[in-house]
């Protein structure tokens, strides 16, 4: 077990060194982009006094380390600045839209990766057979609709024409579970046609790459049946490609849904995000790319974790 | 023979066709013929031996009393009955129903046919709860019991154990005890010892041996030594090409085989070589080596050996006895930790890029695996070439004259040169890697493992050969093997490795004639002789001694 532990202690360390390499370079890429907040708010009234009274009125006469250190020093302590457009506290305003984005994200990898890991199940089970190129087929056509024509679709059958679902994925405080899991399940549905086929496809493919090992004619032999095969024999020996991308298609779940939620009107991170980059609101972008590079880190740690407990070299060494 | 399905055998094989449909891109599919018309029957409690060299069909006989193909294999006709019942004409289900119940499986490799991510005693009581034999404790009992009679340490835990932490000889006896847990009929052992070291093929054979008499379990036993097989069998059938060369008693094989092909078989490695007797200077002096790999302990620990010129010193030792390393040392792939080689009485530099080309030139290299030793994509005449236009710059029709000379050296016709690896038989590429090597005019040659990937009779065209070469070019080898019988065959002195150092070196006569020091003792007394009776031998012998001891 000792060795499983360094290793993993070693893979969280370096993710929280990676998270501060991270956020030296979001502060730096927000710093090189020409133009700044000043000049975007005060627009075509810029003279250069005004501008100067608003950049030290904004602290953005500082230099930049000084900059970056409160910024960094303020994140530690959950403050994570205030929006330079409406001065209101970016934590606050966070808050609730990244638990809107974590509730869909959730909601959509519960419902994908079940369904994504079976149907690669069964791809394998009748492999080159009608089910597995019916499954092949569907996915990859999925995959290829652009995930608004997906979105349209669904609103289109669910939401006009037999009305199961609500069009707009409205959600607010006090809302009960039932009420907010019903109006997230068109979005949740969308982004699980969008994610599923890569999931499908790779536990495929890992699978049928363990399925060549010696151990599975072993099993074979023993009599065992096609699925108790896959399933006790070839699945154990997958976990660890199977989950990377497991992970990679959560974090997309999480970071990438910008079209979803414009589409269904969702209060989530991405639209947050989109309106103040074209606000130029260093501040936001700032917060906002930290915290996705937070949960893409913190993701692909845990892919890293669970891929070193699966091994039983590393769990149980000699 | 009788055509009654219900009559007494246990496993009757009739007439049995085995085929393969190959197919390549953009080529019609191809239909290949493994096994022609192959008949056998078996008793309960006997051992049937098959044996045969690689592509006589002998696995594939033996996975077909499973009705199983492997890859894209597949029965195209006959009958094979196993209790009366043609399990060929089985269902899915009762096929999963038969298999691991009244047939289990040994594989060659252990190491790969042991799942890594179970632990071992769950995957050896699976057959016998998936069938609804035992519940989980009897059949825990039962695979310690069979863990105790197969001779594995610690009978009552190992079961505990992953497979990566056991040894590969345990292995392949926890991996018989799988076989044997679920009460089958019949076993098929496909070369379980043959992934072995020398010393722990003679535990495996006796441990399988003991747990065949004592459970009274039939088996068909797959290997290509027939020396082997003359220990455990009752019965012997030699194939080739997926035909039954002679079927009889294992004593009639043995003693008056009728075939030309198993006298062939029986009678090979008798080669006789007269050993050369040192020369004053040795051409190659390895003095004092010490190396080892980063920061790891010494792999080789003040070895001391030397080459003669036009003789060949053997390197005998079971795998990581430090054999191959002592070779990296000599090419300069390794340079040492200490100790110092010389070369015609003058030091050879340690690194192998800091060699002169001549130094480079005069050590050449013969690999196990000639496969992955040669570039797929370049012709025979362009990798037997490049040495010759590396070392002498010879280009145009002069190259195409050596690469000729070259050829007929390896007894190969010259039309080889435009053929490329895959077209050639396993011997014939290791042909073309001697040619290789022998076009730089090297002083000496290490071969490496050169025959073990071979057939016998394959392996004994290549060692006649190498002797031969020897005589005409006075080229040194420095031979790395773990097989004793090529060790008697070719060597003029011999160094035996254990763990790293030399456990005895000498000429072949000193080396080989008693008194012993204990490993060679052990090592030359593993060699399986064909001789029936001698695993009882040894094994009594051995159980004298430590008693004495």
């Amino acid at each position: 077990m000792g060795l499983a532990l360094t290793l993993i202690a070693q893979r969280i360390s370096l993710g929280i060194l990676m998270l501060f390499a991270v956020s030296a370079l979001i502060f730096v890429g927000t710093q090189i982009l020409p133009g700044d907040v000043a000049e975007s708010i005060l627009g075509q009234s810029a003279t250069p006094e005004n501008l100067a009274n608003l950049r030290k009125e904004l602290g953005l006469n500082e230099p930049a380390l000084t900059r970056y250190f409160n910024w960094l020093g303020g994140i530690m302590v959950g403050d994570l600045g205030t929006a330079l457009t409406s001065g209101a506290s970016i934590s606050e305003a966070i808050t609730s839209r990244l638990g809107n984005t974590l509730f869909l994200a959730a909601v959509a990898a519960m419902i994908s990766v079940p369904i994504a890991i079976l149907l690669g199940l069964f791809a394998v089970r009748y492999k080159d057979r009608w089910p597995d190129k019916l499954i092949s087929a569907s996915t990859l056509a999925s995959i290829s609709l652009p995930e608004f024509f997906i979105g349209y679709l669904l609103i289109l059958v669910f939401g006009v024409k037999l009305g199961w679902f609500p069009t707009v994925a409205t959600v607010y405080d006090g809302m009960s579970f039932g009420d907010r899991l019903n109006a997230v399940m068109l979005p949740a549905l969308t982004l699980t046609l969008v994610v599923l086929a890569h999931m499908m496809r790779m536990t495929r493919a890992a699978i049928l790459n363990v399925m060549q090992s010696a151990y599975i004619e072993t099993a074979e032999l023993k009599g065992l049946s096609s699925f108790k095969i896959i399933w006790k024999h070839a699945l154990p020996n997958a976990i660890s490609p199977v989950i990377n991308v497991v992970m990679l298609n959560m974090a997309y779940l999480i970071v990438g849904v910008v079209v979803v939620e414009v589409i269904f009107v969702y209060p989530g991170m991405g639209q947050y995000l989109v309106d103040h980059v074209s606000k130029r609101d260093v501040p936001v972008v700032q917060a906002c790319g930290l915290i996705f590079a937070a949960i893409y880190i913190g993701l692909n740690l845990v892919a890293d974790i669970i891929s070193v407990l699966s091994n039983p070299r590393l769990r149980h060494p000699k | 023979m009788a055509t009654d399905p219900a009559d007494e055998q246990l496993l009757d094989i009739r007439d049995l066709k085995i085929g393969v449909t190959v197919r390549e891109p953009g080529k019609p599919p191809r239909d290949i013929t493994i096994v022609e018309g192959v008949s056998c029957t078996l008793g309960k409690g006997k051992v049937l031996g098959l044996i045969g060299e690689s592509g006589a069909g002998k696995s594939t006989i033996g996975l077909s009393s499973l009705a199983y193909g492997r890859g894209g294999v597949e029965i195209t006709g006959g009958e094979v009955f196993v209790n009366g019942r043609d399990i060929l004409k089985l269902s899915r289900a009762d096929l999963n129903g038969f298999r691991g119940r009244e047939v289990s499986y040994v594989s060659q490799s252990a190491a790969a046919g042991f799942n890594p991510a179970h632990r071992l005693i769950d995957q050896v009581i699976e057959a016998t709860l998936e069938h609804g034999l035992l519940n989980r404790s009897e059949a825990e009992a039962r695979a310690k019991e069979l863990f105790e009679a197969l001779s594995l340490p610690d009978p009552d835990t190992i079961g505990n154990r992953y497979p990566h932490q056991v040894s590969g000889g345990q292995l392949q006896r926890v991996m018989t005890a799988m076989a044997l847990c679920p009460k089958p009929d019949l076993i098929v052992f496909d070369e379980p010892t043959t992934a072995l070291d020398v010393t722990t093929q003679i535990d495996v054979l006796a441990a399988i041996k003991k747990a065949i008499r004592i459970t009274g379990v039939a088996a068909l036993y797959i290997t290509h030594d027939l020396a082997v097989v003359a220990q455990i069998a009752d019965e012997i059938m030699v194939l080739r090409d997926g035909e039954t060369v002679e079927h009889g008693t294992t004593q009639q094989i043995i003693e008056t085989p009728k075939e030309e092909y198993t006298q062939a078989l029986v009678s090979v490695r008798s080669i006789i070589h007269e050993e050369k007797q040192p020369s004053q200077t040795p051409l190659i002096r390895m003095e004092n080596i010490v190396a080892g790999y980063g920061r790891g302990p010494a792999v080789i620990n003040d070895v001391t050996v030397d080459i003669y010129s036009g003789q060949t010193l053997a390197v005998v030792g079971e795998s990581g006895s430090g054999k191959s390393t002592l070779a990296r040392v000599l090419t300069g792939l390794l340079p040492p930790r200490s100790g110092q080689s010389t070369f015609e009485g003058r030091p050879l530099t340690n690194a192998q890029k800091d060699r002169p080309l001549d130094d480079l030139r005069d050590i050449q290299m013969i690999y196990q695996m000639a496969d992955t030793a040669m570039n797929p994509r370049q012709t025979i005449g362009t990798i037997i070439g490049r040495p010759i236009q590396f070392y002498f710059g010879v280009t145009g029709k002069a190259l195409q004259d050596r690469i000729a000379v070259m050829l007929e050296k390896i007894e190969l016709p010259s039309d080889m040169a435009n053929r490329y690896p895959a077209e050639l038989s396993g011997g014939q590429k290791q042909r073309v890697c001697i040619a290789r090597a022998l076009a730089a005019e090297p002083k000496v040659i290490i071969c490496d493992e050169v025959t073990s990937a071979l057939d016998p009779l394959v392996a004994d065209g290549i060692l006649k050969l190498l002797l031969d070469l020897q005589k005409r070019e006075n080229v040194a080898y420095m031979f790395i093997t773990h097989d004793l019988a090529t060790v008697k065959a070719i060597a003029d002195s011999i160094a035996v490795m254990h763990l790293g150092k030399l456990a005895r070196y000498g000429t072949k006569t000193e080396v080989l004639s008693p008194p012993f020091d204990d490993y060679t003792d052990l090592l030359l007394s593993s060699v399986p002789e064909m001789e029936i009776g001698w695993l009882e031998g040894v094994t009594a012998s051995r159980k004298m001694q430590s008693a004495g001891n």
